[in-house]
C-alpha cells in the first residue's frame, strides 16, 4: 500500500486547521507539545490530530518507539497499522513525564524539567486529556488563578465567605514565572485531606503553554504535590488540554486521584469556553486586573516580551 | 407556492416600503417578556452584541453587554439575585439599573473603582416584549391593534438568514383568521410596513385577525423573528392560535433560509460592533465622570420621632450612580450648607437615592431647614455616592452596633447581608421604639435586627460587650452612632480582643480639638513642588491654592475622601478616619485635618 498517496479526511477537528492561516510565531513553533499520555496509547496504530492548525501523524510502535509525522507529507489515516519500516520527514519526540512531546521545529527549545518526578515513592498519571473551545493562554490564566476557588470550585478548593486573595510574590527567574507565597483556605484541597486547611502555592509558568502548581495538603506535608497543565493547541482557539498529577499518596487509587481532579477540570471547562473573546487580550486596558490577578498580569505582559501572537489578541 | 405566489383570492398590498433606518439608532425586540420568569439571566444578541437580559426584583429589566468586566466571562452565566448579577468566574457583583460594579470578593475591603460599570442598553417592555437597541432614538413601536385585546407573542423562531432577506418575507406572510386554513384559503391580506415591522390583517366576512412580525438582527447571518397576535381576553383558542402560527412560521422560514444565498459582504454595522478588539472594550464611559447631580425630592415623612425621611428622584432620565453599602452623600441644601447623609438603600435599588435626616438639637441650619422649609417637589443638588465606609462581605459572622440616627449606613449594609444570606447581627439601641429609624427595613431584616431601648450608659455597654463577645477569626464589627458610644465601643472591642482592622466605624463629625496651630513643608513627589503650609491653613486649602484638585466632603477629618499617600515624614493625624494601627503606620493622612509632626512631609501627589 502507498501511504504518501491517500488524501485525508477532512473532519471537524482538521476543518479548523484548513481554515486558519497557521502559526508564525517562532517562539510557538520552536516548543514541543504533548499529544498523548503513552499509556492511552495502541502499539502499533497510527493516530491522527492537529498541532498549531498543522496535521500530524502520531503513535508508539510495536517496538515502544514513539514516532510523529506531518500528515501533509506522510498519510496514514487513524487507526491503520503503523508501518514497521521507519519513514523520512519524522517530527521530533520525545517521552517526558508519561507523554508523547512532538516539535514542529527541527531545534526546539528544550522541554522544562520538573525534579520531583525523579523521586522514586512520586505517582504521576494523566488525570484526563480534554478539548476545549478556548486559547492556550486563557486555559494558562484560569489555572495560574486562584480568585475563582470559592465560586467555581466551591466546596472544594475554596468557599464563601472566605474569598479574599492575599498578597503573594510573582517574579521571573530563568526564563519562566514564578509565583511563591500564595496561600488560600480550601475546604478539600487534595483526595487524601482531611477538613478545611489553608493551602500554600507555588505556580510555575515554564513554557507559553504549560503551567505546574505546587501545592501542600497532601499525603506528606514536607512534600509538594505537582499538577500540571500541559496544552496541545489545535488552533488558535482550541486546544486539547492534558492534566498532570504527580503525588505522594500511597492510599488513593489511581481512580480516586483521577475523579478529584477530573471533577476540578470540568468545573472550569465551562466557564473557558464563556469566556468572550478566546484569545486572551494583552492590552491593560481590555480587561480589568485587580491586585490579585498579579501572576496573571505577569503572564500577559510575558507573552508579550516573548513576541506571542498566536492565541492572543496583541496590546497594539 | 401559497407564502410567496399570491393566488386569485388574496390581494396583497404594501402600503409603503421599510425605511431604511441606520439599524443603531432603531428599537429592536430582543426578547420575550415570559423569557424572563423569576430571577432567571437570559442570553441574547443584537446586531453582533452579545447581551445580557435580566429582571429585577423590582420589575426592571436590565440589558448590558454580555461580559463580566474582570475576565470576560459571559455574565449570562451568572446568578441574579433579585438586586444584583453575580459573575460565575469570580463572584463581580453588578447593580440593578447602573451595571455598577459593587463587589469584588477578591479584595473584600476595597471599593470598586467608580468607574467600573457594564456598559449598558435601554431596555423598554410593552406588548409582552422587551425593546432595545443600540443607541435607539423615540420610542418602540406602539401597536393600537392590540388596544381591547391580550397580546399573545409567538414563539420566536431563529432563521439562518440577515434581517433584510427575512423582511422580504415577512412581508408576503399569508394566513386565515380561522387559524386552521393554510395561507391560500384567505380572502384578504393587508399588509402593512412600519419603520422596522409589518402589521398584516388577514379578513374573511365578519372574521379578522391582526398581528405584527419583527425581525431582530442577531449578526449578519442570522435573524430572530419575532411576532404579537391579538386574541380577546380569557380566549380559549390561545394554544390553536400559536399553533397554528408557529406551523406557518416554521414553513416560512425554510423558504428564507432556501432562498438565502450565504452573502460574504458583511455589512460595516456589523464590522463595528462584533469585532473581537472592540469586544473588549465593554465598560461604561459615563460614569464616574458625574460628580454632582441635580435629584427631586419626591417623599418627605417621618420615620420616628425627629428624624424625616426623604426619597430624592433623579429628574428626567438620568441614572443615579452606582453605590456601595454605607455610602454617604453630601447634599447642598439651597440655604448654601453641605451634609453628608448615608444612603439607607437596598442593594441594587437604585430608582432612588433614600436618606434619614435627624434634627439636631443645635442645627446651624442644616437639619432644621430640611425639617422645616425643605418640601417635596424641591429640587436639590447632591454629590455621587461616596464609598468610605465599605463593608467586608467575607466574614463568617458581622456585627452591626447602630446608635440612635447612625444605624443609616448600618441599615444599607444589613439590607445586603440579608439579601446574601450572611450570618450577621444588626443591634440597634435607641430611646424607644418610636425612635427607631424606618422601621420598615428593620422589620425586612427579621430576627437579625435586635432592637435594644431605653439602656443607660452602663447597660448600653454591658449589651454592647455581651453581643460581640470574644473574637474569632474572619468576624467583623461595624459602628456608627454618637461619638462616646462609639469611643466606648471601639474599647470594648479592643478589651475583648478583636484586632484593629476588624473594627470598622464612621464618625459623622469630629468632635476631638483640632489644632492648627503648626507649621510646615510638604513636598509633592508626583509633582515636584515644595509648598509651605502655614499656621491656620490646611494642606488643602494650600494644595488648592496652588491649583492641585483634590476631592474633599466633610473637611473635619471623618470622611476620609480626601486621603493620601505619605511617603516620608511624620504626619501629625488628628483625624477620627484611621484607625490606631494606620495611625502608628503613618503611611495616610487627610489633608483637610491632617498636618505634620516633622518639618517636611512627603506626599504621593
Amino acid at each position: 500500500m502507498s501511504w504518501s498517496t491517500m488524501p485525508v479526511s477532512r473532519r471537524g477537528l482538521v476543518d479548523t486547521a484548513i481554515n486558519g492561516e497557521g502559526c508564525t510565531d517562532q517562539v510557538i513553533l520552536n516548543q514541543w507539545y504533548p499529544l498523548a499520555a503513552i499509556v492511552e496509547l495502541r502499539p502499533g496504530i497510527s493516530y491522527q490530530t492537529v498541532l498549531l492548525e498543522v496535521e500530524v501523524g502520531f503513535g508508539v510502535t510495536l517496538n515502544g518507539e514513539l514516532i510523529a509525522w506531518r500528515l501533509d507529507c506522510v498519510v496514514i489515516p487513524a487507526g491503520n497499522p503503523l508501518p514497521a519500516e521507519n519513514f523520512t520527514d519524522k517530527l521530533l519526540v520525545q517521552s517526558a513525564y508519561g507523554y508523547l512531546w512532538t516539535s514542529l521545529s527541527a531545534e526546539p527549545k528544550e522541554l522544562f524539567s520538573i525534579p520531583e518526578t525523579n523521586e522514586p515513592d512520586r505517582r504521576s498519571i494523566n488525570v484526563a486529556t480534554i478539548g476545549i473551545a478556548t486559547s492556550a493562554p486563557r486555559a494558562v490564566e484560569n489555572f495560574l488563578d486562584m480568585g475563582h476557588f470559592p465560586f467555581v470550585h466551591a466546596g472544594v478548593l475554596g468557599a464563601e465567605p472566605h474569598t479574599e486573595v492575599f498578597d503573594y510574590n510573582v517574579e521571573i527567574k530563568d526564563g519562566e514565572i514564578i509565583a511563591t507565597g500564595c496561600k488560600f483556605p480550601q475546604p478539600q484541597a487534595a483526595p487524601s485531606s482531611v477538613g478545611a486547611i489553608v493551602t500554600d502555592y507555588i505556580y510555575r509558568v515554564p513554557h507559553p503553554y504549560c503551567v505546574l502548581l505546587y501545592k501542600s495538603g497532601g499525603f506528606d506535608e514536607s512534600r509538594l504535590d505537582v499538577i500540571g497543565l500541559f496544552i496541545q493547541p489545535i488552533s488558535q482557539e482550541r486546544i486539547r488540554a492534558s492534566m498532570f498529577y504527580s503525588c505522594v499518596d500511597n492510599i488513593s487509587s489511581d481512580t480516586a486521584l483521577r475523579r478529584f481532579q477530573l471533577g476540578i477540570f470540568s468545573q472550569d471547562k465551562p466557564i473557558l469556553e464563556n469566556q468572550v473573546p478566546k484569545r486572551l487580550p494583552l492590552s491593560t486596558t481590555a480587561e480589568t486586573p485587580i491586585r490579585a490577578d498579579k501572576s496573571s498580569i505577569t503572564y500577559r505582559r510575558w507573552l508579550s516580551d516573548l513576541g506571542v501572537t498566536y492565541g492572543v489578541i496583541s496590546a497594539n | 407556492m401559497a407564502l410567496s405566489q399570491p393566488t386569485e383570492n388574496i390581494c396583497s398590498m404594501t402600503t409603503q416600503e421599510l425605511t431604511q433606518n441606520d439599524p443603531i439608532s432603531n428599537w429592536y425586540p430582543v426578547a420575550n417578556a415570559d423569557d424572563l420568569p423569576f430571577r432567571h439571566t437570559f442570553h441574547g444578541k443584537l446586531l453582533g452584541q452579545e447581551i445580557v437580559i435580566w429582571r429585577a426584583d423590582d420589575g426592571n429589566v436590565n440589558i448590558w453587554v454580555n461580559r463580566c468586566l474582570h475576565r470576560g466571562v459571559r455574565l449570562s452565566r451568572g446568578l441574579n439575585n433579585g438586586a444584583e448579577l453575580q459573575c460565575q468566574y469570580h463572584g463581580w457583583r453588578y447593580a440593578n439599573r447602573t451595571g455598577g460594579c459593587t463587589y469584588i470578593p477578591a479584595h473584600p475591603v476595597d471599593s470598586p473603582a467608580q468607574h467600573l460599570s457594564c456598559k449598558t442598553f435601554p431596555a423598554i417592555q410593552s406588548h409582552g416584549i422587551i425593546w432595545s437597541g443600540i443607541s435607539p432614538e423615540g420610542v418602540p413601536p406602539k401597536l393600537s391593534f392590540l388596544d381591547g385585546l391580550t397580546p399573545l407573542n409567538l414563539r420566536s423562531l431563529p432563521a439562518k438568514a440577515p434581517a433584510d432577506s427575512v423582511n422580504e418575507h415577512l412581508s408576503k406572510y399569508m394566513f386565515h383568521p380561522d387559524n386552521q386554513t393554510d395561507g391560500e384559503g384567505s380572502s384578504l391580506v393587508t399588509t402593512k410596513a412600519y419603520d422596522n415591522y409589518f402589521q398584516i390583517t388577514a379578513t374573511v366576512a365578519n372574521s379578522t385577525s391582526t398581528l405584527a412580525l419583527f425581525a431582530q438582527p442577531v449578526d449578519e447571518q442570522s435573524t430572530i423573528i419575532r411576532g404579537v397576535i391579538g386574541v380577546p381576553h380569557n380566549s380559549q383558542n390561545v394554544l390553536t392560535v400559536l399553533r397554528y402560527h408557529n406551523n406557518l412560521m416554521c414553513k416560512l422560514r425554510d423558504v428564507i433560509e432556501a432562498d438565502f444565498e450565504l452573502k460574504s459582504k458583511i455589512s460595516n454595522t456589523f464590522a463595528a460592533v462584533s469585532n473581537p478588539r472592540s469586544a473588549t472594550r465593554n465598560i461604561a464611559n459615563n460614569s464616574g465622570s458625574v460628580s454632582f447631580l441635580k435629584v427631586r425630592v419626591a417623599r418627605k415623612w417621618s420615620t420616628a420621632k425627629d428624624v424625616v425621611g426623604l426619597e430624592l428622584l433623579p429628574i428626567g432620565n438620568q441614572q443615579l450612580p452606582t453605590f456601595l453599602p454605607g455610602a454617604h452623600i453630601d447634599v447642598f441644601l439651597p440655604n448654601g450648607i453641605t451634609r453628608q447623609y448615608s444612603l439607607t438603600n437596598g442593594p441594587g435599588e437604585l430608582d432612588k437615592y433614600r436618606i434619614g435626616v435627624k434634627l439636631e438639637q443645635v442645627s446651624s441650619g442644616g437639619s432644621k431647614y430640611i425639617h422645616e422649609t425643605l418640601s417635596e417637589g424641591s429640587i436639590i443638588e447632591i454629590s455621587t455616592p461616596r464609598n468610605n465606609f465599605p463593608l467586608r462581605r467575607d466574614s463568617t459572622r458581622t456585627v452591626l452596633i447602630a446608635g440612635g440616627i447612625g444605624a443609616t449606613p448600618l441599615l444599607a449594609m444589613a439590607q445586603v447581608l440579608e439579601k446574601q444570606k450572611l450570618n450577621y447581627e444588626l443591634h440597634y439601641f435607641a430611646q424607644s421604639d418610636e425612635h427607631l429609624a424606618f422601621p420598615e427595613i428593620l422589620n425586612s431584616l427579621g430576627n437579625n435586627c435586635i432592637r435594644h431601648f431605653g439602656l443607660s450608659v452602663e447597660e448600653t455597654l454591658a449589651k454592647v460587650r455581651e453581643s460581640l463577645g470574644e473574637h474569632n477569626s474572619s468576624e467583623n464589627l461595624y459602628v456608627c452612632g454618637p461619638g462616646p458610644m462609639l469611643e466606648a465601643t471601639r474599647n470594648i472591642a479592643a478589651d475583648l480582643g478583636w484586632p484593629d482592622e476588624s473594627i470598622h466605624f464612621e464618625y459623622f463629625k469630629n468632635s476631638k480639638i483640632v489644632s492648627f496651630e503648626s507649621s510646615f513643608e510638604i513636598e509633592l513627589a508626583r509633582s515636584a513642588l515644595t509648598l509651605n503650609v502655614p499656621a491656620g491653613k490646611t494642606v488643602l486649602q494650600i494644595l488648592r491654592d496652588n491649583g492641585i484638585a483634590m476631592p474633599s466632603s466633610c473637611e473635619q477629618g471623618a470622611c476620609g475622601t480626601c486621603i493620601v499617600k505619605v511617603l516620608a515624614g511624620q504626619p501629625d493625624h488628628q483625624d477620627v478616619y484611621l484607625n490606631d494601627s494606620e495611625k502608628k503606620r503613618g503611611d495616610k493622612m487627610l489633608t483637610c485635618i491632617s498636618r505634620a509632626l516633622s518639618n517636611k512631609i512627603t506626599l504621593d501627589i
